[in-house]
Parts: C-alpha cells; sequence; structure tokens
C-alpha cells in the first residue's frame, strides 16, 4: 500500500503543477473555507502584532495608526510588574512541569500494571474525568475546598490548627496553581504513554520474561527505552509552553487577585490587563509578542537538542 | 491502524503465572492502595460539591458538610432552575455548543480529509501552514482587536469563530481518515460518487469513533468557555451559563474587570454556587463515559506516531 502511493506521488510529481489541481479540484476545494478560516482567524492576528511597533488608537485599523519603533519594547523592559508576572510565569509552569511530568509518567506505568481489566477502566474513567470539566468549575472547588469554612480548614482545626484563607496569601498560590493542575490533567496525561506501551511488541516481554527478567526490570528494560520517543516528544511540547500561558491563563485569572499578584500574576494576565483592561493595545501586544517569541525559540532549541541526542523530535 | 491491532494482541498475552515473587505481590497491594487513594482525591471535590447544593446554607457555613448533604433538600435546585436568567444561560450555552460543535466538526474534517491524502502535492504547504499556529499564535490583543474591527462583538460569532477549529484535533483526524481503506473509496467512485460524495457517504460514517470523540472534545471546548464570552459578548442576554458561573464564584474580587458591578453576586451563598456548578457539570459527566472508548482509541491512533 504504501508502495503504491509512493508510486503515485511520484507519478503527480511528473505532471504540471495547474493539472494536478485540475484535477484533484474537489480536494482542493474541500480547503477553501478551512484555509481562508486559519487566514483571517490565525495569520491576520500574527500580522496583526505589528500594533507593538505601531501607535493603536481604539477602533483604529487592526495594523495601527503610526510607527512608534521600540518604544513599547523599552518601556516593558523597565517594567517591574511585568519582571514579575515573567518570573511567576517560569515559576509557576517550571515547578507544575517538575511534578506533573514524573507523576504522569509513573501513573501511567502503575496504571499498566494493573491486570483487573474493570478495576483499570474505572481508575482510568475516573482520573479522565476532571479534564473535561470547565476551568471555571474547577476554581469554584478550590474555593469552596479552601474557604475558611471549608473542609482542608476543617482538617487543619481538628488537628489544632489555624485556620488559614489560602485564596488571599501570596505564598499559597503556585502550592494552589500545582495542585489543582496534577488534579485536573494527571489522568489525562497518561492516554499517550499508555498508547505508547500498548504499542510495544507483546514479544519483547516474552523474550525478557524467558531471559529471567521480574516485573521491574522489564519495565526499566523495555517498556522505558520503547516509550521514550513519546516522553522525549512531549517533554519538548513542555518545554515550549514554559513561558507561555497554555491552559495556565484561565486558571490564574480565575483564581487570582490584586492580594496575590505578587506571586500569581503571570505574562498573560498581565497582557490581559494592561490591553484589554486599560487600553494600552500596543503596549500589551509588544510584551505577548515577547513571550510568543520566547517559547518559540525555547520549542526550537528543546527540539534540536532533542534530535541530535535522541534522533526523534517534533518535525 | 498498528496501534490498534498490537493492543489487541496484547490483551491476549497472558503473562506467565508461573511464580510471582513475594516483592511483585507487595507492589500489587501497594498499587491497588495508591489508586483507591488516587480515585477518591478526585472524586471527593465533585462529591463534596453535589453535597453542598443539597445541603443548608447553614450548614455548610458552620462547616458540617462533607461528602453527606447535611439537611437534604430540593430548594436551592428548585430556585436555580426556576430562575429566568438562569434557564436563558442555560439555553444559550445549549445554542452556542450545538451551533459551534458542527460548524467545527464541518470545518476541520473537511480540512483533516485533504491533509489526508498523501498524493496532494499542495500539502506539502499546507500542511506546515496550519501546524505552524499550534506553536506560534497571534496573542490575545491582535485576536481581540480583529474580532472587534470584524464588527463581530456581541454576537454568536464571536464566541464561536476564535475557536473554530483546533490544529491538534485536526492532525487527529487525518491519521484517522489516512487509515480508511483507498479501495472503498475508489469503489465509491465507480459506483458513480462524486469525490464530495465519497467524503460524505463513505468517509464519514466509517470515521464514526474519530467524529464522536471530536464531538465530545468541541463540545465541552464551548460548554466550558466564559473567557470569550467575558470578552466579546456584553449584553446579559447573550451570556453561556459558564459565563454567568464565573460571575458569581469569582464575584468582586477580580478588581480588573470591567463588567458589570458585581457588588451583589459576592454574597451568593455557597449552596447555590455548587448547584449551579453541578448543573453546568451535568451535561458532560453523562456523556463523557459513553464517548470514552472512542476517545482513547482516537488519541492512541494519532497521538503515538508525531
Amino acid at each position: 500500500m504504501k508502495k503504491e502511493q509512493a508510486a503515485k506521488t511520484k507519478k503527480a510529481k511528473q505532471e504540471p503543477l495547474l493539472r494536478h489541481i485540475k484535477r484533484n479540484w474537489h480536494l482542493y476545494a474541500f480547503l477553501v473555507i478551512p484555509v481562508a478560516y486559519y487566514v483571517i482567524f490565525r495569520y491576520i492576528p500574527m500580522f496583526g502584532n505589528i500594533i507593538a511597533f505601531r501607535r493603536y488608537r481604539a477602533g483604529s485599523n487592526i495594523f495601527g495608526d503610526e510607527w512608534s519603533g521600540l518604544k513599547y519594547f523599552k518601556q516593558f523592559m523597565g517594567d517591574q510588574s511585568f519582571w514579575r508576572a515573567f518570573k511567576n510565569t517560569l515559576t509557576l509552569n517550571f515547578s507544575y512541569l517538575l511534578i506533573r511530568f514524573p507523576a504522569t509518567l509513573i501513573f501511567a506505568l502503575l496504571l499498566n500494571e494493573i491486570r483487573c481489566l474493570p478495576w483499570k477502566k474505572f481508575v482510568q474513567t475516573v482520573s479522565y474525568l476532571p479534564h473535561f470539566i470547565s476551568m471555571v468549575i474547577v476554581a469554584g472547588m478550590v474555593k469552596e475546598l479552601l474557604s475558611t469554612n471549608g473542609p482542608i480548614n476543617k482538617l487543619l482545626m481538628s488537628m489544632g490548627k489555624e485556620t488559614i484563607s489560602f485564596i488571599a496569601l501570596p505564598q499559597w498560590f503556585p502550592t494552589i496553581f500545582v495542585g489543582s493542575g496534577i488534579w485536573q490533567g494527571l489522568g489525562w496525561g497518561t492516554i499517550l504513554y499508555l498508547a505508547a506501551i500498548a504499542g510495544i511488541s507483546p514479544s519483547l516481554y516474552e523474550a525478557a520474561t524467558v531471559d529471567g527478567a521480574n516485573r521491574f526490570k522489564r519495565v526499566w528494560h523495555i517498556t522505558l527505552p520503547c516509550i521514550l520517543p513519546t516522553i522525549t516528544t512531549l517533554l519538548i511540547l513542555d518545554i515550549g509552553g514554559l513561558v507561555g500561558s497554555g491552559g495556565a491563563f484561565e486558571k490564574v485569572f480565575l483564581l487570582y487577585n490584586p492580594m496575590t499578584y505578587e506571586t500569581a500574576d503571570i505574562v498573560s494576565t498581565y497582557v490581559y490587563r494592561m490591553g484589554v483592561g486599560s487600553g494600552n493595545y500596543s503596549y500589551a501586544t509588544a510584551v505577548g509578542l515577547f513571550e510568543g517569541i520566547i517559547n518559540l525559540v525555547l520549542l526550537m532549541t528543546a527540539n534540536i537538542i532533542s534530535k541530535k541526542t535522541t534522533e526523534s523530535g517534533l518535525w | 491502524m498498528s496501534v490498534l491491532i498490537s493492543a489487541k494482541q496484547n490483551k491476549k498475552y497472558v503473562p506467565s503465572k508461573i511464580k510471582e515473587s513475594n516483592s511483585y505481590k507487595v507492589f500489587k497491594v501497594f498499587n491497588t492502595i495508591l489508586m483507591i487513594i488516587i480515585s477518591i482525591a478526585t472524586l471527593y471535590p465533585f462529591l463534596y460539591l453535589v453535597a453542598q447544593s443539597f445541603s443548608s446554607e447553614a450548614a455548610i457555613i458552620k462547616g458540617q458538610v462533607s461528602i453527606f448533604p447535611v439537611d437534604f433538600n430540593l430548594v436551592t435546585y428548585k430556585s436555580v432552575i426556576a430562575k429566568g436568567d438562569f434557564q436563558r444561560y442555560y439555553l444559550n450555552t445549549v445554542i452556542y455548543a450545538v451551533l459551534g460543535t458542527i460548524a467545527s466538526l464541518f470545518t476541520s474534517s473537511i480540512l483533516a480529509y485533504p491533509l489526508s491524502k498523501p498524493h496532494l502535492r499542495l500539502n506539502k504547504f499546507f500542511g506546515p501552514f496550519i501546524i505552524f499556529t499550534m506553536y506560534f499564535g497571534g496573542g490575545l490583543i491582535p485576536n481581540y482587536v480583529l474580532i472587534n474591527n470584524l464588527g463581530l462583538r456581541n454576537t454568536v460569532a464571536a464566541f464561536i469563530l476564535p475557536g473554530l477549529v483546533g490544529t491538534y484535533y485536526v492532525l487527529l483526524m487525518r491519521s484517522f481518515f489516512a487509515n480508511v481503506p483507498q479501495e472503498l473509496e475508489e469503489a465509491g467512485e465507480i459506483d458513480g460518487l462524486s469525490k464530495f460524495g465519497v467524503f460524505f457517504k463513505i468517509v464519514l460514517p466509517l470515521s464514526k469513533p474519530i467524529m464522536a470523540t471530536m464531538t465530545l472534545f468541541y463540545m465541552a471546548g464551548y460548554w466550558s468557555n466564559w473567557f470569550t464570552a467575558f470578552l466579546y459578548l456584553d449584553s446579559r442576554e447573550k451570556w453561556p451559563v459558564a459565563y454567568y458561573l464565573r460571575q458569581i464564584i469569582i464575584g468582586a474580587s477580580t478588581s480588573a474587570n470591567p463588567g458589570a458591578a458585581n457588588a451583589e453576586t459576592m454574597q451568593i451563598a455557597a449552596n447555590i454556587k455548587s448547584c449551579c456548578m453541578v448543573l453546568m457539570a451535568v451535561p458532560i459527566i453523562c456523556v463523557y463515559p459513553f464517548i470514552q472508548k472512542y476517545f482513547v482509541q482516537g488519541m492512541m491512533l494519532g497521538g503515538v506516531k508525531e
């Protein structure tokens, strides 16, 4: 089948492009609406970033009024609040990554060791569920659970400790952020690992068993090396999101408040407040562009390093 | 398809029962306990929420409610469901979710199908063209400016269009379509179907698992979305229930919110909040177990070959 397709591709290459398009116009016609969508709603905003270099007044053209050079970039470089947000973005995302990454991998390996299928399915069903719950509800749950008369504080009180108003204290924000993230994403994060594990040839395990490998050795010498490409792929993607907002924006936006800005304000929430909140569109765009480009660079670097060391990458 | 086949083979593979070492038995017990703890920890917030929604406000304030309702009553549900506002928000959500999901499914499938054909030469361009958007986007402000400039503010389109196509989902669909037997499509063409007919009458019906998965993903996305509404839907009549929830849960604590006055919403009682949250979560929780088997398959197919 692959050979056939390869032959087809080769044949297609010989005919002129116009004839190729004419012959396949139906399929290309399918692309018209989606590509138009991508141009308007994905690519135009990308070029819309040009307002970071121009002055934009509310209601004016999407590409702004007049050139202003690097004014807005210089402005945020000297802005304390920006650097605080930048530091928080890194801290929150990095600590989340540091805990979530091994946790999902270990959880996937443990799930895979369950031999009783109904029980395995039950655990999976339960653990995937929070992924589908709206961030609004998650934030609501967090607030209810951590409220001064909520269960966590009740537990503290029963241990003879004082109640803590978690939501109002900046030092608690990173814990809340990481904890709720693990709660919501642990199960979901295992899907790709489990898929990769399911793809490993059983004969490898049989051979290892014959050679006298116990279960732990089988995991260490077969399962882990076989899913290494998946692990690296996911790690690269995560590194590419270290400075970005990803899913963090919604959660931070729903859970933070002026009292916790100190540890909770991230670049994307800062962009929101500066742009939509205060109307400094060009300034906020400059900050957002900076964030996006750093992420792209991180992602590309991680990809290059991964390709050199493990020969697998995103592209 | 290879992943699925080997997954099936894996099931047939019965681990040798010759000797199960003692350490493995210990591990099994430990594993079971850990899984029970994880399951409980995952379910606890849901149970707590449900218990609260059936409890009286006084019991909640005293902190008596855990996973069982105290002073069990249906008053909260009755009052929330009877509220005209809430009904409207809920109806809006249903309308947006249905319209959005249909539009998304349509657009992403007609994009994924041509991309799944390796002989299309321009795919060399269109593939990277869409994949690039996974790694770099316009960012919040340019998107905001665009929607406002297009005059979409306060329209349903502003709610649906920004997230119409999920690129990652398109890639999943592409891998699925690529595995539909070419022979079937050719047979359809011989029987007189046009290329469009082949797609709608042969390929789509064969792709139920992936379409079901995508329906859940897109629907859950629209169902949960409050932020787009927050940005673009000014008039209360257009709010989806998620945005309403955001207002009553977060209330006045986010001072930078340019939205309407929240002073009165901050006072809303915990049982009403929980009740609204439960009502919003219920449809997803009900649909999800039925689609789970499909999306696990779908993710497996698309995810492994990256």
